[in-house]
C-alpha cells in the first residue's frame, strides 16, 4: 500500500491570542497537486510554513516522506530537533515564495547554485550543469547572468522555482507564487507550475488562481479560520460546494 | 462620431524658446563675502607668530613620517580588530539565546559607556592590577613588559571600536528583509551560514559608509593613544615642540597630515561601496 508523502495529523499553531491552525489533519500523496485556497488570514500560508518548519507547530504532528517533522520522541516526551537536523529535513520540500526572496547580489546561476553548493557541498561543474539546464527547463537560458534587479517578476518566480528545484526536493510548496505580479506575468509562472506538475512533482499550491486549481489541481482544500472546511476534486468542490462558506468564498471570488 | 475641434486660439507655440539663465546676485555676493573672510583669517595667520618655514621643514621629518605610519598602522589593526568584534557581538546580538543577547549587550553597554582615553589608561596600566599574567604552569611574563604601549592601544582602541561597530552591524543586518533569512532556511541553510553567505554580503552595502566614518574617526582618535606613549602622530609632534617650542608650527603638521589621510580616504570609500552594490540596479553590469 502507498503511503502518503505528506501526513499532517492534529496541527495547531498560534501567534499570541490568534489560532492560525486549529487541528488540521490532511495527507497529500506521491504525486499529487492540491491547491489551497481560502481568505486571507484562513491558515493556509501557515500549513505549508509549518510543513517546511519555518514556523514551528504547537500541537499535534507532521510526517515527511515517513518521518517525524521537528521533534523527536523519546521516552513518551517530544524533544525538539536541533537546527541542523531541521536543516536536513527542509532539504525534501522546496519553497517558492510570495515575494520571490531571490538574493540580490547573486546572479539568476547563482541564486541556484547557491543550495546545492554551499548545503549539499556537491561538484561544481555537476551543479552548474543542473542549474543551466533548470534554466532552459522555466525558459530563462538567456538570463543566467543577470541578477534579480534586472528580471520582471515573472522572471525573478520562475528562477526561485529553479533554486527550489535544484535541491531535488520530493515536495514543493508553492505561496501565494503570483500574488506579487502584474496580471500580464501570471501565466508565464502558471506555465512552469503547470509542467512542473505534469513531470509528476507532488506539489502544495497556495493560490487564488481558480483557473489554474480547475485545470491542475488532484484535489482542492478550502480553509477557513484555521480549519479545513472542505476538500475534494476541483471540480466538485469549486463546481458544487458542499458547504455555505465555501459557497460564499466563492462567489466573492469569482 | 464628432470631428475634433480646431486647436483653441491664445497658446502660441513655445517650442524652440530658451530659458534664461537667472542672475543669483545672492549668490555671488555671499560667496565673495566668504572668500573676502577668508583672506582676511589666513592673512591674520600669514601675520601671525607661526614660522611657517618649520611647517615646511617638519612637514617631512623623519619622525613625522614615522609617526603618520604608526598612526596608520594603529588605525587599520584597532578597526579590523573592531569590525572583527563588532560582527560577532552583532550575531549574538541576533541570536535567540539569551545567554549570548545578554553578554553582547553589556560588553557594548561598558565600553560605550566609559570614555576612550579613560579605557586606554586602564589597559595601559594593567600591569598595577596584575603585576604577572600568563597561563598557569604553561608561561608568564610580568605585565609591565608584555603591555606595551601599541599593546595597549590597540585593545583600547580595538575593543572601544567594536562596541560601536556592532551597532553598525546589527542595523546592517536588520535592514535585510526577513525573507532573505527565510529563502536561505528553505534552502537549507543553518542561520550562521545564511548569515554569512546571504545577510552580511547585502548588510555591506548600508554598512559601509557608516564604517567609512568610524574609520575616519578611528584615525582621529589614534591621536589619544599619544597619552599612553603610543609614538604615532601626535605623539612625535609633541616631542619635537617639547623640544623646540615650535608648539603651533608642529601642531599645523599634525593637522595637515591628518587632513591628507582623511581626504585619501573617502575616494576609498566609494569605490568599496561599489563593490558591495553588485545587483543593485544603480551599479548593474
Amino acid at each position: 500500500m502507498t503511503k502518503p508523502l505528506v501526513a499532517i495529523r492534529s496541527v495547531a499553531k498560534n501567534f499570541g491570542e490568534f489560532q492560525a491552525l486549529k487541528s488540521v489533519t490532511l495527507d497529500v500523496w506521491p504525486g499529487e497537486v492540491m491547491c489551497l485556497i481560502g481568505a486571507s488570514g484562513s491558515g493556509k500560508t501557515t500549513l505549508l510554513r509549518c510543513i517546511n518548519q519555518l514556523a514551528a507547530i504547537d500541537s499535534g504532528g507532521i510526517w515527511l516522506d515517513g518521518e517525524l517533522l521537528g521533534v523527536r520522541e523519546q521516552g513518551g516526551r517530544l524533544h525538539r530537533l536541533t537546527e541542523r537536523e531541521i536543516g536536513r529535513q527542509r532539504l525534501k520540500t522546496g519553497m517558492v515564495f510570495q515575494r520571490f526572496n531571490l538574493f540580490p547580489h547573486k546572479t539568476a546561476l547563482e541564486n541556484i547554485t547557491e543550495g546545492p553548493l554551499q548545503v549539499q557541498g556537491r561538484k561544481s561543474d555537476e551543479v552548474r550543469a543542473e542549474a543551466i539546464e533548470l534554466l532552459r527547463r522555466v525558459g530563462l537560458s538567456a538570463k543566467a547572468d543577470s541578477y534579480p534587479a534586472q528580471l520582471s517578476g515573472g522572471q525573478q518566480q520562475r528562477v526561485a522555482i529553479a533554486r527550489a528545484l535544484a535541491m531535488k526536493p520530493m515536495l514543493m510548496l508553492f505561496d501565494e507564487p503570483t500574488s506579487a505580479l502584474d496580471p500580464e506575468l501570471v501565466g508565464e509562472v502558471l506555465a512552469v507550475m503547470k509542467e512542473l506538475a505534469r513531470s509528476g512533482m507532488t506539489m502544495m499550491v497556495v493560490t487564488h488562481e481558480l483557473g489554474f486549481a480547475r485545470e491542475v489541481a488532484d484535489r482542492v482544500v478550502y480553509m477557513d479560520q484555521g480549519a479545513i472546511i472542505e476538500q475534494g476534486r476541483a471540480s466538485d468542490v469549486l463546481g458544487a460546494p458542499r458547504e455555505e462558506r465555501t459557497r460564499e468564498f466563492l462567489s466573492a471570488v469569482i | 462620431m464628432k470631428p475634433a475641434p480646431a486647436l483653441a486660439e491664445g497658446f502660441p507655440d513655445l517650442s524652440g524658446m530658451r530659458i534664461a539663465r537667472e542672475p543669483h546676485w545672492f549668490r555671488w555676493l555671499s560667496a565673495a563675502l566668504i572668500v573676502f573672510v577668508i583672506a582676511l583669517i589666513v592673512r591674520a595667520f600669514a601675520g601671525g607668530q607661526i614660522e611657517w618655514s618649520y611647517v615646511s621643514r617638519f612637514l617631512t621629518a623623519k619622525v613625522i613620517l614615522e609617526g603618520i605610519v604608526n598612526t596608520m598602522v594603529m588605525a587599520v589593526l584597532a578597526m579590523a580588530l573592531g569590525i572583527f568584534l563588532g560582527v560577532v557581538v552583532a550575531i549574538m546580538r541576533l541570536s535567540p539565546n539569551p545567554v549570548l543577547k545578554t553578554v553582547a549587550a553589556g560588553y557594548t553597554w561598558l565600553f560605550r559607556g566609559t570614555p576612550l582615553i579613560l579605557q586606554l589608561l586602564l589597559w595601559f596600566n594593567l600591569a598595577l592590577v596584575f603585576p604577572t599574567i600568563g597561563i598557569p604552569g604553561l608561561w608568564s611574563a610580568r605585565a609591565v613588559d608584555v603591555m606595551t604601549p601599541f599593546l595597549a592601544a590597540l585593545l583600547g582602541l580595538g575593543i572601544n571600536q567594536g562596541a560601536y561597530t556592532s551597532e553598525v552591524m546589527r542595523a546592517g543586518m536588520l535592514s535585510v528583509d526577513i525573507g532573505q533569512y527565510e529563502a536561505a532556511q528553505a534552502i537549507g541553510m543553518g542561520r550562521l551560514r545564511a548569515l554569512r553567505r546571504i545577510v552580511l554580503p547585502q548588510a555591506m552595502r548600508v554598512v559601509i559608509p557608516p564604517l567609512g566614518n568610524e574609520f575616519i574617526g578611528m584615525v582621529k582618535a589614534t591621536s589619544l593613544a599619544s597619552v599612553i606613549q603610543y609614538p604615532e602622530l601626535l605623539h612625535n609632534a609633541e616631542n619635537i615642540y617639547y623640544a623646540n617650542s615650535r608648539v603651533i608650527e608642529l601642531l599645523i603638521v599634525a593637522g595637515l597630515w591628518y587632513l591628507l589621510v582623511v581626504s585619501v580616504l573617502t575616494p576609498l570609500q566609494m569605490l568599496l561601496e561599489r563593490r558591495f552594490a553588485r545587483g543593485t540596479l544603480q551599479f548593474a553590469r
